[in-house]
C-alpha cells in the first residue's frame, strides 16, 4: 500500500504572533513545526505501515527553509519525502500541486491534517479528492482498513458519523485518530539518509491574496464583583459591555 | 550525523594560564539539525509523558516513575554516548549534554534519569568486562531495568571512602556476601540493577559491585520524606549477606573510589547540563507570568523593577550555557584525540572527562548557583502566587535545592576544583608558576599605562580577561606560597580561589560565544547577547574583587597587603556599561518574544 502524507510547516502554536508593517508573518525567531493536525495524519499512516505494511511517502509544498520540518516527518516513520518548490500560496494552489503529484504515482491514501494551524482554511483534503474523483473525508477521527474498504468515523454536531468508501481516498485527519508520535532517536539519525526529493511547482494561478494583516485587539482585563454586587453587575453589563 | 568535535584541543584547566579564542570553542548555536530535532523531542516527551502526569508523579504513584523511564528507552534517550551494540547510539559527549539539558525542566524526572543514565549505567559502561556489558547494558539503555547507585551511608557522605559496607569472599569462592546500610539512593524503590560499593574483608579500599534486585539480602525503608524532587525515589537500602557471585564484581578489587570519583566527574557536568535546562525553562514560565500578570493597569513586565530581574537571569543563563557547552566539546575534542592515539572508546571516554574535571566540578558549582538565583527571582515575579503550591515555581523552588547539594556539595566542589589545579601544578601538567611569577614581578613594577586596542569586539572586555586571570595567579600563588602543602586546610581560601576560577571561566566563555556568534550573525542579531556579555563581565569582576580581597585580608599583611590590593585594584578596573539601559533592552526583547530570547 501506498500513502501519501501531506504536512504543512507552520508556527508553532505558542508563538506570538508579530507583523512586519501587517504585511507579512515576522519569521524572526519563530520555531515552525509540522501543523498539528497534519501531526495526527502522519502518526496514523506509520500505525498503518507498522501493522498492515505500506511505503509512507510525505509532501510538503514550501521552499528549502520547510526541509528541516520534512526531515521530521521522516524521523517520526514517513519512508520518503517529496518538496514541491513553491510559496503555498493558497488552498487551490496547495490542492492542485498535491492532485499533480498523485496522478503521477499510485497511492491507496492521501492523508492530512483537517485544516492548517496558520490560515485554517481547511479546504485542501476536498478539492484534492475533487480534483482526483476520489472520495473526501474531514474531519475524519478515526480509520481503519480492511483490504480496500476503509472504515471511517467522523464527528458531526450532536454525535458520530460512522462511514465506509473504497480506497483510494482522501482523508482530513484530527485527534484521537491516531496517537501523536514523538521522533525516536534512532528515526532522527535515520532521517537524512532518506530520500528527499525536490520538485518543481506547475502553475496554478493564485485565486486568493493577502491585502495585510492584523492582530486581534488585546483582551481587557477580567472584571469580579462579589455575590452580593448583583446590581453594578447587571450595571456594568449595561453600560461598559454594552450586551444588556 | 556530526558528532565529530572540530575544534582545536585545549587541555584541562588551561583556560587559566591561555588565552581561548573563539574559534576554539563550541557554541550551543552551532549544534545540528538533527541534534537539535533530538533536543524537541525531548521537549515533546516532556510536555507528553511528564507535565500531564505530575501531581502523580510527585505522589510516587508505584510504576509510574519506572514506565516513564521505559519511555524513554524507547525514544532512544537512555544510552546517548553508549555503543551501537548495547542499544547505544554513539553519539559525542555534547549531544548527551543537549538531552540531558532539554530534560533539565522536568524535576523528579530530571534526577531519575540522571541517576539512571549517569551513576547507575556508567560505572558497567567504562569499567564492566565484556560479559557484564553484554549481560546488563542492554536492559539499562532500553529502560527495562532501572538502575541505582549506593556509594553514601550514614557516616560515608562527603567522605564516601570511609563507608563501612563490607563483602566477604565466600569459602567455595563462588560470591561475596555483601552487609551494610546505603541511604539517599535514587531509583532505589524501583531499581532493578544496584551499583554497590563495598570493602571486601579489612581493604582500606573500596571495590564495586554490580547487584540484581533479585539477590537475597536486599531490604529498603520507606520513601524518604523529602523537601522537593518527590517523585524521585529515594531510599535507605540495606544489604545483609546479600550474594553477589564474583563474576559481579566490578572492575578491579579495591578500585571502587576510581570507579565512584571517575562516574561522579560526568555527573558533575551532566547535572550542569540540567540545572541550565531547568533553568532556561524557569525563565519563560517567568517571563510569560510577567506578561500576562497586571497591576497598577498594566503587564507588570513593563516594570523597570521586574526587568531588571529578567535581564539578570537571562545574563547569568546565557552565560551559563556559553561555558557548559564549551566545556563539554573539550571533552569530546580530548576523546577524540584519545582515540586516534590507540586508547579504547571506553577508556578514552573516562580519561577526556577526568581531563576537563576542574571543568566540570566549575560547571556544576555554577549550573545549579545560576539555577537557585533564576527559581528564587522566580518565585518574586510570581509575588504572592509564588508562594502558591497551585503556581510551577513552589515546586520549581523545592526541586532546585538538591542541586547545590548532589554529585558532591557546591563546597566539596568548590574545594575540589583548586585542589585539583595545584596537584596538576605539582605534577608540571600545567605551569601555573611561570606565569603567576610573572603576576608578581609585574605586581612591583612600574605599571604600564598602555590601554587596549579597543577597535575590535570586546577587546577591552578581553583586556579586563586577562586581568582576571592575573588576579587569580596572585592570590593562588601568595596561597600556594604561604600555606604549601597545607594550602588544603586553609577551606575559606580555597572557596575564594575557587569563586574567581569559575567567574573567570564562565566570563571568558560567554565572551567567545558571542564573539563567534557575530561572526556568525552579526551585529544586529546580537546586540543583545554583546550587552548580556559585558553585563556577565561586570558581575563577574565585582565577585572576584570581593573573593580576592577576603583572600588576600588572610594571606598578605602589611606592606604585601597594601601591594596586592594596589594590583587587585588594577586587575579589576573596567569600563562601566549603561547596566540599566542593556538590562531594559534585554528584557524587552524577552518581553516582546515571551520567552528566554538567547
Amino acid at each position: 500500500m501506498n500513502i501519501l502524507v501531506c504536512i504543512t510547516h507552520v508556527p508553532d502554536t505558542t508563538t506570538k504572533i508579530k507583523f512586519v508593517d501587517g504585511k507579512e508573518l515576522d519569521k524572526n525567531g519563530v520555531q515552525f513545526v509540522i501543523g498539528p493536525y497534519d501531526d495526527y495524519a502522519l502518526a496514523r499512516a506509520v500505525e498503518l505501515k507498522e501493522s498492515l505494511g505500506a511505503k509512507v511517502t510525505v509532501l510538503n509544498v514550501g521552499k528549502q527553509e520547510t526541509e528541516p520540518t520534512i526531515r521530521k516527518a521522516l524521523a517520526i516513520g514517513a519512508d520518503e519525502a517529496i518538496r514541491i518548490d513553491a510559496e503555498p500560496s493558497d488552498a487551490i494552489f496547495v490542492a492542485h500541486q498535491i492532485a499533480h503529484i498523485a496522478k503521477q504515482n499510485s497511492y491507496d491514501l492521501i492523508l492530512m491534517g483537517r485544516e492548517s494551524s496558520d490560515y485554517n482554511g481547511g479546504l485542501v483534503h476536498g478539492m484534492v479528492g475533487e480534483m482526483l474523483g476520489w472520495p473526501s473525508v474531514s474531519p475524519c477521527m478515526k480509520l481503519d482498513l480492511e483490504g480496500t474498504n476503509a472504515k471511517m468515523q467522523k464527528e458531526i454536531e450532536g454525535g458520530k458519523e460512522l462511514l465506509e468508501a473504497t480506497l483510494p481516498l482522501v482523508a482530513g485527519c484530527q485527534e484521537p485518530i491516531a496517537e501523536w508520535k514523538i521522533p525516536n532517536m534512532r528515526g532522527i539519525m535515520s532521517a537524512r539518509t532518506k530520500p528527499l526529493n525536490v520538485v518543481e511547482a506547475i502553475s496554478v494561478e493564485g485565486a486568493i491574496s493577502y491585502n495585510s494583516f492584523d492582530l486581534p485587539p488585546e483582551r481587557s482585563s477580567c472584571k469580579f464583583f462579589e455575590v452580593d454586587q448583583v446590581d453594578d453587575l447587571v450595571n456594568a453589563l449595561k453600560e461598559e459591555a454594552k450586551v444588556l | 550525523m556530526e558528532t565529530k568535535p572540530s575544534q582545536k584541543i585545549t587541555k584541562g584547566a588551561e583556560f587559566i594560564i591561555k588565552d581561548a579564542k573563539a574559534e576554539d570553542i563550541f557554541i550551543p548555536e552551532e549544534f545540528s539539525e538533527e541534534q537539535q530535532m533530538m533536543e524537541q523531542a525531548c521537549h515533546d516527551f516532556m510536555n507528553t509523558e511528564i507535565f500531564p502526569h505530575v501531581e502523580r508523579i510527585e505522589k510516587l504513584e508505584e510504576g509510574l516513575m519506572p514506565s516513564i523511564l521505559k519511555k524513554a528507552g524507547d525514544l532512544g534517550l537512555l544510552g546517548v554516548t553508549a555503543p551501537e551494540e548495547y542499544g547505544g547510539l554513539s553519539m559525542n559527549f555534547n549531544t548527551s549534554m543537549l538531552i540531558t539539558s532539554a530534560l533539565g525542566p522536568s524535576g523528579s524526572f530530571s534526577t531519575t534519569y540522571g541517576a539512571h543514565t549517569g551513576i547507575g549505567t556508567l560505572p558497567i559502561l567504562y569499567y564492566g568486562t565484556k560479559e557484564q556489558k553484554e549481560k546488563y547494558l542492554p536492559k539499562l539503555i532500553s529502560g527495562e531495568w532501572p538502575a541505582a547507585y549506593c556509594l553514601t551511608e550514614p557516616d560515608a557522605g562527603s567522605d564516601a571512602n570511609s563507608g563501612k559496607t563490607k563483602a566477604k569472599l565466600s569459602e567455595d569462592g563462588k560470591y561475596y556476601s555483601i552487609t551494610g546500610q546505603k541511604m539517599w539512593i535514587s531509583n532505589g524503590g524501583f531499581a532493578e540493577l544496584f551499583i554497590v560499593f563495598a570493602k571486601i574483608d579489612d581493604d582500606e579500599n573500596l571495590t564495586a559491585f554490580i547487584v540484581e534486585k533479585s539477590f537475597e539480602g536486599i531490604t529498603m525503608n520507606d520513601e524518604e520524606e523529602k523537601m522537593g524532587i518527590k517523585g524521585s525515589s529515594t531510599r535507605q537500602v540495606f544489604f545483609t549477606d546479600c550474594k553477589v557471585p564474583v563474576e559481579n564484581m566490578l572492575y578491579e578489587r579495591g578500585k571502587g573510589f576510581k570507579i565512584a570519583v571517575n562516574v561522579l566527574n560526568i555527573g558533575r557536568i551532566k547535572l550542569a547540563a540540567a540545572v541550565q535546562g531547568a533553568s532556561k525553562n524557569l525563565m519563560d514560565t517567568a517571563i510569560n507570568y510577567s506578561n500576562e500578570r497586571k497591576q497598577f493597569g498594566k503587564s507588570i513586565s513593563s516594570f523597570g523593577a521586574i526587568q531588571t530581574k529578567l535581564a539578570k537571569m537571562a545574563v547569568k543563563n546565557y552565560a551559563l550555557e556559553s561555558a557548559n557547552y564549551r566545556a563539554g566539546n573539550d571533552i569530546d575534542n580530548a576523546v577524540q584525540e584519545l582515540i586516534e592515539s590507540g586508547m579504547s572508546k571506553e577508556e578514552a571516554k573516562l580519561k577526556g572527562v577526568e581531563e576537563f574535571a576542574i571543568e566540570s566540578a566549575i560547571m556544576k558549582v555554577h549550573g545549579s548557583e545560576v539555577l537557585d538565583f533564576t527559581v528564587d527571582e522566580g518565585v518574586q515575579i510570581y509575588g504572592g502566587m509564588g508562594y502558591s503550591a497551585d503556581a510551577p515555581m513552589e515546586r520549581a523552588y523545592r526541586d532546585a535545592r538538591i542541586s547545590r547539594i548532589y554529585e558532591g556539595t557546591n563546597e566539596i566542589n568548590r574545594m575540589l576544583a583548586v585542589g585539583m589545579v595545584f596537584k596538576r601544578a605539582m605534577k608540571g601538567s600545567i605551569d601555573v608558576m611561570t606565569p603567576a611569577m610573572e603576576v608578581a614581578k609585574e605586581l612591583t613594577s612600574i605599571p604600564t599605562l598602555s590601554s587596549s586596542n579597543d577597535s575590535d569586539l570586546f577587546d577591552k572586555e578581553k583586556a579586563v580577561l586577562k586581568n582576571l586571570k592575573k588576579t587569580l595567579l596572585m592570590v593562588a600563588g601568595k596561597a600556594a606560597q604561604k600555606f604549601g602543602v597545607n594550602l588544603n586546610d586553609e577551606q575559606e581560601v580555597l572557596l575564594n580561589l575557587a569563586d574567581i576560577m569559575i567567574e573567570t571561566y564562565v566570563t571568558e566563555s560567554v565572551l567567545l560565544r558571542t564573539e563567534k556568534l557575530v561572526l556568525l550573525k552579526g551585529d544586529d542579531f546580537c546586540k543583545n547577547r554583546i550587552s548580556a556579555a559585558k553585563l556577565y563581565l561586570v558581575d563577574a569582576v565585582e565577585k572576584i574583587s570581593l573573593a580576592a580581597k577576603e583572600a588576600i585580608s588572610y594571606v598578605a599583611e602589611g606592606d604585601e597587603q597594601k601591594v596586592m590590593l594596589m594590583g587587585l585594584k588594577r586587575f579589576t578596573k573596567y569600563e562601566l556599561p549603561n547596566i540599566h539601559l542593556m538590562r531594559r533592552e534585554i528584557a524587552q526583547e524577552m518581553i516582546s518574544n515571551n520567552k528566554y530570547c538567547f
